[in-house]
């Protein structure tokens, strides 16, 4: 009488240990990327555009490897306000909304004003940070951390409200205090929404430090990417300007896949989201 | 153990009952007759609005298993972690928590599936791990909440038997919510047959244990006479 038995995970066919549709996945964008570049550059040599209007992708990567030596140096000092800033949104996203699940009144009091926070241009907001408070790495990490913080805070909340109703009566059934109900029942249901928060923010607290440099640009000590892509600018430098601005994406790419690498990690043995039939 | 129960909530009115240590009850009627209520209240998960509990046994209060509709796992967690889950919350040491757990799964015939996730197991073994757990703490008395209700009929039949196995051994009480006649006559000693709008127990059956003895019980004329009353006992209370 043995219905025992494991069901099966789904297996797509493939190759060299990737799936057909994986491999369909980095084929097709990575050819259309160079069919681009390849028109872009063919495009600057046949009309002869100027190289300070528009380089060919070619100078842009020459640039780059040329200027690695100090533009390193920026990409170092951008991605340190970005890992600070989604160290202290993630963390304080989900302190907050840990708060959020135990205290109705406190949700309600304060998440007008998270809204807020997250709606106000943070362009508009810059300039008055960097005003105030004097530390201007502080500043910087204070403005990436605003742009960053609220998808964690809104996403872990959600996830902690969706527990399911059942486990949380069995839990109380077996006397578990609210601390063992948070710890063992929401934190755990929250973890898949906290993760696609963190993915939304990663992008995001980079796009912020971007944004907060190029305000506070002119203070000159600095001297992250987004000040590289204003000085260039400034000197009609637009091959050091475009070098600098692949990395800001390549930094972006990076950082999304990362955590998405990350959540696949932690969520794959038992979250559908990350199934071996997923096909997003 | 002795309860009386009775309150005037729309849900469940001026129901008196009493259950003894080892029975299996089953509370049987259609949807909206109060019985998923009336089994919540017992549990303590609600309090009744009129009317009272009474524990012959104070500390059985305390001592219970519950089994849902749906397995209601934790995804995140293997079958033995699910299943230790009651015992770490009674405070039992880690190694111990695995031993009785593992011993437990293996009585829901579920040995070797320890390290499997829920999203992996089929719906009767998510059931399975279900009731190991309701049971791992040896509870005095097990509640179960139409657990069979989403199985096909097979994996209901199988489980009905496993179900009535354990309770052979082990003589816990059982009260089993179902709005199903044929399960309610195959597994319960006493069926407390309930009527809707508002909930209140209509009428009391009892299958003897000697009658179950029967050779193919679920086959046999007995069975079906029984099931014929406690039908007729059921459409009654719905007209009434």
């Amino acid at each position: 009488m043995s219905d025992n038995e494991l069901l099966p995970e789904y297996q797509e066919p493939g190759f060299l240990g990737l799936s057909y549709t994986m491999w369909l996945r980095i084929l097709a964008p990575s050819l259309i990327g160079l069919l681009t570049l390849g028109a872009w550059e063919w495009a600057v040599r046949y009309y002869e555009v100027p190289r300070y209007i528009l380089p060919g992708p070619i100078l842009v990567a020459e640039t780059l490897v040329r200027n690695w030596g100090s533009l390193s140096v920026s990409l170092g000092i951008t991605l340190q306000i970005t890992f600070m800033a989604l160290a202290v949104a993630a963390s304080l996203g989900l302190a907050l909304s840990v708060l959020f699940a135990q205290s109705r009144i406190i949700e309600l009091s304060l998440f007008p004003y998270a809204v807020i926070l997250q709606v106000t241009p943070i362009v508009a907001i810059a300039p008055l940070i960097i005003i105030w408070v004097d530390n201007i790495q502080v500043a910087l990490l204070i403005c990436a951390w605003i742009v960053a913080f609220f998808p964690i805070l809104s996403n872990t909340t959600v996830g902690l409200n969706s527990t399911d109703r059942n486990l949380v009566d069995l839990l109380r059934l077996y006397g578990a205090s609210p601390w063992q109900v948070l710890w063992r029942l929401r934190l755990p249901t929250a973890m898949p929404y906290f993760l696609a928060g963190l993915r939304i923010s990663g992008g995001l607290s980079l796009i912020g430090a971007i944004v907060a440099e190029f305000v506070a640009g002119s203070g000159g000590r600095a001297s992250g990417l987004a000040y590289r892509i204003l000085e260039a600018g400034y000197q009609l430098q637009i091959p050091l300007m475009f070098a600098a601005l692949v990395l800001v994406s390549g930094t972006g790419i990076v950082i999304f896949l990362a955590l998405s690498l990350l959540s696949h990690l932690l969520l794959r043995r038992w979250h559908e989201s990350a199934g071996a039939g997923d096909r997003r | 153990m002795a309860k009386r129960y009775a309150t005037g909530t729309l849900a469940v009115q001026d129901v008196g009952l009493t259950i003894e240590r080892g029975d299996f009850l089953a509370l049987l009627g259609p949807s909206g007759c109060g019985k998923s209520t009336l089994l919540r209240m017992i549990a303590g998960l609600d309090a009744p609005s009129a009317g009272s509990l009474e524990w012959a046994d104070s500390a059985a209060r305390r001592d219970i298993g519950f089994v849902f509709q749906e397995p209601t796992l934790m995804p995140w967690s293997t079958a033995l972690r699910n299943v230790t889950l009651p015992l770490e919350l009674a405070g039992v040491a880690r190694p111990e928590a695995e031993q009785r757990a593992r011993h437990m799964l293996a009585r829901v015939e579920l040995a070797g599936f320890e390290n499997a996730y829920p999203r992996q197991l089929s719906g009767g073994m998510r059931m399975r791990v279900s009731i190991a757990r309701a049971l791992v703490t040896k509870p005095r008395l097990l509640l179960m909440d139409e657990p069979f209700a989403a199985l096909d009929e097979i994996t209901r039949f199988r489980l009905n038997n496993d179900l009535l196995k354990l309770w052979q051994d082990e003589r816990f009480t059982v009260v089993f919510v179902t709005h199903s006649v044929f399960e309610s006559v195959f597994l319960a000693e006493r069926i407390v047959v309930m009527a809707p709008r508002p909930g209140r127990i209509a009428a009391e059956r009892r299958v003897p244990a000697e009658d179950r003895a029967a050779a193919e019980f679920r086959t046999s004329p007995i069975y079906a006479a029984h099931c014929r009353e406690v039908s007729h006992a059921l459409s009654d209370a719905m007209a009434a």
